[in-house]
């Protein structure tokens, strides 16, 4: 089986370069090879586990509470105004 | 004696009886840290000045006597624990100038409890790997042998303890990140239960997995701070509502007639033989202190590996989302929004990031979740069964931490799969949920540490504790220090 290593790239939203598509490409191959091992367990009728715990809808009170200040917020932002993020054009 | 040799409760003792003081005890531990991170590169930052100003509030408690656990104690962090006003960095480009505008709850207990931030230790990018050869900056070594790897992903934690530039440290464990650095280098390193610590404001990789933990000089300071960090947090809706005990309360009980677990399938062929010795001698030790060895069967040990790498990535890609460029970290230039993401996380990540990235996205992709997403999610529930099914008749189980001690930078950066098998004896007790601790028991012929790992019930990190200190106390791997 191969890998098309720059179709799962773009759905992550990476570039990558030639070289990289080649070396992950054969890496993927070879992990994915050994992760086929899990097909050998039967593993029907058998629930998944997504979390070991058996916490559920974990809620608290809908009281207002302190929060981080928007100035502290946009601190680290690469680009923004006095109350917004900027990102590059979206809409031609 | 050179104050920097300290354990927390040794440096309690003297800070309380005024022997020493908090200032002098900081100056200590950077002059160990000027004599040797040159040589270890532990830290990602050096946080000198901050940790000066922290000196003065747990001094003032001491003198009016009433010094908390931690008044006054140097510990390190890993640096994917968000403290604010200092740079985490998770040790990737792409969070490379991030200042935590919060402080992870951990911290902040450590914090109100006086504790002093010494610095933010290095680790494998985004806590990834079992080396810190993946930092997006540079790589720890280990202090037993300087051409060899501190194991990882703590790595940096766990060498700052062994070669004493902190008294204590935190670190993260996804799939045996502190328990394996730690055994490496010849410390104490526990995971606690999955739900038993907050991660609010740890850097998230595999969220069903992360877990934060101690790596210590002893198996007391682990219990030390355990006290301190455990116990349910608003802010973490993971974060379990199960009481906390004093665990250091069971420190020094006896362990005779305690029933612990050798599971046959981690003690396979090609393990090495000095490893195995080790682990051998010390499950004779605990029989001779009255615990009784039972061999015990986890037949799914065989597939941890392979459900680890399926659930870390697809949960990884998950997280890693969030670094776009847009509220925080790095940011490429790019012709438009799409070009931007492209470029960003192209050159923000590195290499072993992209890798688990790509796994991930894959095994979550139209058409293979089933396959390999939910289909791992199954052997995990097998996997977690094993566990459960041997506490029936076992109230501990005992096994080498990692197949081999520690092994040189560079030997296996280029194959990650083989890297991914060194987690091969930690990882179950991730996918299971329940503790694990690690402790010295011997050293290789190389003079490298051999580490044990002690693997308890969900919530019952009082018989680790029980278990380790009895063996440590018993022995005296722990006192030895190595030589830089």
């Amino acid at each position: 089986m191969k890998i098309s290593v720059e179709h799962i790239a773009k759905l992550a939203r990476l570039s990558l370069s030639e070289q990289e598509k080649e070396l992950f490409s054969a890496q993927l191959n070879s992990i994915i090879v050994y992760v086929e091992k899990l097909s050998e367990l039967d593993t029907k009728d058998i629930e998944p586990t997504s979390h070991v715990l058996s916490l559920n809808n974990v809620v608290r009170d809908d009281t207002p509470r302190e929060s981080i200040l928007r100035d502290e917020a946009l601190s680290n932002a690469p680009d923004h105004t006095e109350k917004f993020y900027r990102v590059p054009k979206i809409i031609e | 004696m050179e104050l920097y040799r300290l354990d927390i409760s040794e440096a309690r003792r003297l800070l309380d009886k005024k022997e020493i003081t908090v200032k002098e005890l900081i100056d200590s531990i950077y002059q160990r840290v000027d004599a040797v991170e040159n040589k270890v590169k532990a830290f990602m930052t050096i946080a000198k000045d901050h940790a000066y100003k922290m000196a003065d509030a747990p001094q003032k408690t001491i003198n009016s006597g009433r010094s908390l656990s931690l008044s006054g104690i140097p510990i390190a962090i890993k640096d994917n624990m968000c403290t604010k006003g200092i740079r985490t960095t998770c040790s990737s480009k792409i969070l490379e100038n991030f200042i935590p505008p919060y402080e992870s709850t951990v911290t902040s207990r450590l914090k109100d409890n006086g504790y002093i931030l010494i610095g933010k230790t290095n680790l494998d990018e985004f806590a990834m790997g079992s080396s810190t050869e993946n930092s997006g900056f540079f790589t720890t070594r280990n202090p037993w042998d300087l051409e060899r790897i501190p194991g990882g992903s703590s790595g940096g934690s766990a060498a700052a303890v062994a070669a004493d530039e902190c008294i204590a440290a935190l670190g993260s464990d996804t799939g045996g990140s502190i328990r394996q650095p730690a055994s490496l280098c010849g410390v104490v390193g526990l995971k606690p239960t999955y739900g038993r610590v907050s991660r609010y404001g740890l850097v998230a990789f595999a969220s069903s997995l992360d877990q934060i933990g101690t790596i210590t000089k002893n198996v007391k300071d682990s219990a030390i701070l355990m006290n301190i960090i455990s116990g349910k947090d608003s802010c973490d809706s993971t974060s379990a509502p199960v009481a906390v005990p004093d665990f250091t309360r069971v420190l020094g009980h006896e362990i005779k007639g305690l029933k612990i677990g050798i599971p046959r399938e981690y003690f396979i062929e090609g393990m090495d033989k000095e490893v195995e010795t080790s682990v051998r001698d010390a499950i004779k030790k605990l029989e001779s202190l009255g615990a009784i060895p039972v061999e015990i069967s986890l037949p799914h040990t065989d597939y941890a590996v392979a459900t680890y790498y399926v659930l870390a990535t697809s949960e990884a890609s998950s997280n890693l989302a969030r670094y776009d460029g847009v509220k925080y970290g790095f940011r490429a230039e790019g012709k438009d929004l799409m070009d931007m993401y492209m470029n960003t996380r192209a050159q923000g990540f590195g290499a072993e990031v992209k890798r688990r990235i790509i796994l991930g996205t894959y095994t979550l992709s139209s058409g293979y979740y089933d396959a390999y997403y939910k289909k791992a999610q199954q052997v995990r529930t097998l996997i977690k069964t094993d566990f459960e099914e041997a506490f029936k008749t076992v109230d501990a189980i005992v096994t080498p931490t990692a197949p081999t001690a520690a092994f040189k930078a560079g030997e296996k950066a280029d194959d990650p799969l083989q890297m991914y098998l060194s987690d091969i004896f930690t990882i179950s007790v991730n996918l299971s949920g329940v503790p694990g601790i690690s402790i010295p028991c011997g050293f290789t012929s190389n003079k490298l540490p051999i580490g044990l790992q002690i693997i308890g019930k969900h919530f019952d990190e009082e018989s680790l504790f029980k278990i380790a200190y009895a063996y440590e106390q018993s022995t005296a791997w722990h006192k030895r220090r190595p030589n830089i």
